[in-house]
């Protein structure tokens, strides 16, 4: 084998590759050729890094210096500098935002210094393609002691002092589950796996599919010998197709190996796993509407009892975890349950990733223990708010969740501690909001988005939301009447009330949390007909104050409808005619002058 | 069901029709598979007539009620025709957050598309989508199988031009 002074682990997520990760890699690869560099330093394409605001991202190893935003223009640059001469580039630094200070390694960035890598203990480190890297880092140790040595009863038991905790949304012990799987009678049984990540902000299960999918399969195969299951599942969006590459090669490897099929590692177990592409439907998220999805049928959900443990795909008894939740096993079975507990609250055990995005500086993909506060996570490792502007709130769990204001930053990350403010802990999806964001409108969108997916089976879902939307629409509008927050009220009191799944039953969430900690933001677009955010365009009157305008011209160069007068040393003006209502100046305007 | 004649389309080429018997071959039997031939079947055509969801479920022997149900249920399938670009803008929450609206309100006022239509010409379909999952570029828009992340208005009309 052939032997390299120096790893390149260039990220090649998503994200990255959005930013011309690729353009880059090849650039790289020819200079380094050219530089007769090629063979002592490789290029490694890992999956994602989580960091996915400064991208593309490249880590040089073992040195441990972090290149940020790079181009395939600073590839001569970079290969001259740092890897014939040695000297690391500076300018392709992590700058932190407040302080501006230059950091080169990546364990001292504020925003991975503080997160702990379980579930993403391999994103960024090995190669998602090759199957002998997985292995390399203890990869299939705890799918071969769950097999070789463990009864099924002792890893239930295992995943139940473990304390898991489905990260899929609802916090369903993983282990109970899995008992009641096991204990219901029946020759076939099904694991699946739910990778049909739905929730707007949420895109953790597709990194940790696209840079370990191994771990998936390695938690399915520990599931399945636990109920004793020869089939599994992954359903995934079809939106991810980088992810479902990747999990077909893991699969394929696999099954190379004999770690899925017949005999597996000759303990005459056998197991294996089918990909499952969804087409596009929120509600197949909720396990009964997924089950029914991979049938062919409609994907709606159906009444529980029977529950999926015991009648679930084809009517027989399944397991169905998240994508995280099985990334966890392994570790659990390796390590022991009591060692995954020793991390976390009470009641919320080990760790939990986050997608961070919004109004925050450092957008990506975080792991923390269950017990960080909510502070620490949106501003020590999401380095707070972009451009100097306030926190207004934080939205948890999407559009089943809540928004948490600043008086509650500081409780943990923790099932229950979320739930008493309003919110939930859902699969992870964290979107910052600054002071420019209206309540209102934030309730509308998730509305709008519910009103959309809500399958149609029950009427308060489908009639409710939908009338739940044409208010909240109407107050943006500036069309609000008083009476108007009592029937939002009482309508989100009945769908949560009569709805069959999870849909329904928080659907109305997010417009409950954000009346009751923006009330006045509502009586504002009703009673004064003014959106105080500034956002509700309906609302807004397009003129500039000239008592703040400070002259600097900024909205007349932006305005695409030449609407606004301007001339050095005097305010500017709309010309209300010509003005086309887009927002632009108010996007430009540093100085709040026009409402 | 091979030697079923095959209803006339103007969208649907002999060639084409081969390629789908040939899909609707692989699957028949196969439980649950109607979601996996609607998909390949529209991969071929672009979009799925109702002719074509009438052959599928001949073909699969299934009701026709049941494969236009699942055809009409998932956003995926498309019973209309496409433009040749297909602009996806993302309606995620951080998307949201951070403007897109405003970049579709400068689509629609360009090119004359409304979300979820084609333009007349038939050069641009825009469709709102849920979250792409890619919120770290927010706000995102995908032409083809290009992605634009940091998508601002005032730039959007500039990135579309080259597609015609």
């Amino acid at each position: 084998m052939n032997q390299v002074r120096t790893q390149l682990m260039l990220c090649g997520g998503t994200g990255c590759r959005a930013n011309r990760s690729e353009a880059f890699r090849e650039t790289l690869q020819q200079e380094l050729e050219r530089r007769g560099l090629a063979r002592e330093i490789e290029i490694v394409e890992t999956g994602c890094n989580g960091f996915c605001a400064v991208g593309p991202v490249m880590l040089v190893q073992p040195e441990g210096i972090f290149y940020q935003k790079l181009t395939p223009e600073i590839v001569p640059h970079l290969v001259e500098e740092h890897f014939l001469k040695g000297r690391p580039v500076k300018k392709l630094f992590y700058v932190e935002p407040a302080s501006k200070e230059t950091i080169p390694k990546m364990e001292e960035i504020p925003f991975f210094a503080h997160q702990m890598f379980w579930v993403m203990r391999n994103k960024g480190v090995i190669d998602p393609e090759k199957i002998d890297e997985y292995i390399a880092r203890d990869g299939y140790f705890g799918a071969a002691k769950a097999l070789r040595e463990m009864t099924p009863e002792q890893i239930i038991e295992e995943v139940k002092i473990s304390g898991l905790r489905g990260r899929g949304g609802a916090g369903f012990p993983t282990g109970i589950k899995w008992e009641f799987a096991r204990k219901s009678p029946g020759g076939v049984k099904y694991v699946l796996c739910n990778a049909d990540e739905g929730d707007p902000g949420a895109f953790m299960d597709r990194s940790v599919l696209e840079a370990d999918p191994h771990a998936v399969l390695e938690g399915m195969i520990i599931a399945a010998r636990a109920i004793d299951a020869h089939r599994g599942y992954i359903y995934v969006r079809t939106e991810y197709p980088l992810a479902i590459r990747r999990l077909e090669i893991a699969i394929r490897q696999a099954r190379e190996y004999g770690l899925l099929g017949k005999d597996i590692l000759g303990t005459g177990f056998d197991f294996d796993i089918e990909i499952y592409q969804g087409a596009g439907a929120f509600v197949c998220g909720e396990e009964t509407a997924l089950m029914r999805s991979i049938e062919g049928k409609r994907g709606m959900p159906r009444p529980r009892p029977p529950f999926p443990a015991v009648k679930g795909l084809w009517e027989k008894p399944t397991v169905l975890n998240n994508v995280e939740t099985l990334a966890n096993i392994p570790l659990i079975i390796t390590h022991g349950g009591r060692w995954f507990a020793s991390v976390g609250t009470e009641g919320s055990k080990g760790t939990k990733v986050f997608a961070l995005s919004g109004d925050v500086n450092n957008i990506g993909l975080v792991e923390v223990p269950m017990g960080t506060s909510l502070r620490r996570l949106i501003f020590e490792i999401g380095g707070g708010i972009p451009r100097k502007k306030k926190f207004k709130a934080v939205q948890l769990g999407g559009p089943s969740g809540g928004c948490v204001p600043e008086q509650y930053l500081d409780i943990p990350v923790d099932y229950e501690e979320i739930a008493k403010v309003g919110a939930i802990m859902g699969s992870g999806g964290v979107i910052v909001m600054d002071h420019e964001t209206c309540m209102v409108d934030m309730a509308r969108f998730f509305m709008d988005f519910v009103q959309d997916e809500s399958c149609g089976k029950c009427t308060p879902c489908r009639e409710g939301t939908r009338r739940l939307l044409e208010i909240l629409e109407k107050l943006c509008e500036g069309r609000g009447e008083p009476g108007d927050l009592e029937t939002l009220e009482e309508l989100s009191r009945i769908i949560k009330e009569s709805s069959l799944c999870g849909l329904g039953q928080t659907g109305p969430n997010p417009v409950l949390s954000t009346l009751r900690y923006f009330r006045e933001e509502y009586e504002a677009h009703i009673f004064e007909k003014r959106c105080p955010a500034k956002r509700c365009v309906a609302l807004l009157k397009f003129e500039i104050d000239p008592e703040v305008c400070t002259q600097c011209g900024a909205c007349f160069r932006a305005c695409p409808a030449g609407a606004i007068a301007w001339k050095k040393k005097e305010p500017a003006r709309i010309d209300k005619e010509k003005c086309i209502r887009c927002m632009t100046c108010f996007e430009k305007c540093r100085f709040d002058a026009i409402s | 069901m091979a030697g079923l004649p095959h209803p006339e389309h103007p969208d649907i080429t002999a060639a084409m029709w081969e390629q789908i018997d040939a899909v609707i071959e692989r699957h028949r039997g196969v439980p649950g598979s109607v979601i996996a031939v609607l998909r390949e079947c529209q991969q071929i055509v672009g979009y799925l007539p109702v002719e074509l969801i009438d052959a599928i479920a001949a073909g699969l022997n299934l009701p026709r009620s049941d494969v236009f149900g699942v055809a009409s249920f998932y956003s995926l399938f498309s019973l209309k025709p496409k433009g040749r670009n297909l602009i996806k803008v993302c309606m995620g929450t951080a998307c949201y957050v951070k403007g897109i609206k405003e970049v579709i309100t400068r689509i629609e006022a360009h090119f004359r598309v409304a979300p979820g239509g084609t333009s007349a010409d038939r050069r641009f379909s825009l469709e709102a989508v849920r979250c792409l999952g890619a919120c770290g570029l927010a706000p995102v828009m995908v032409v083809n199988s290009d992605t634009y992340g940091d998508m601002k208005a005032d730039r959007v009309i500039e990135v579309l031009e080259p597609y015609s």
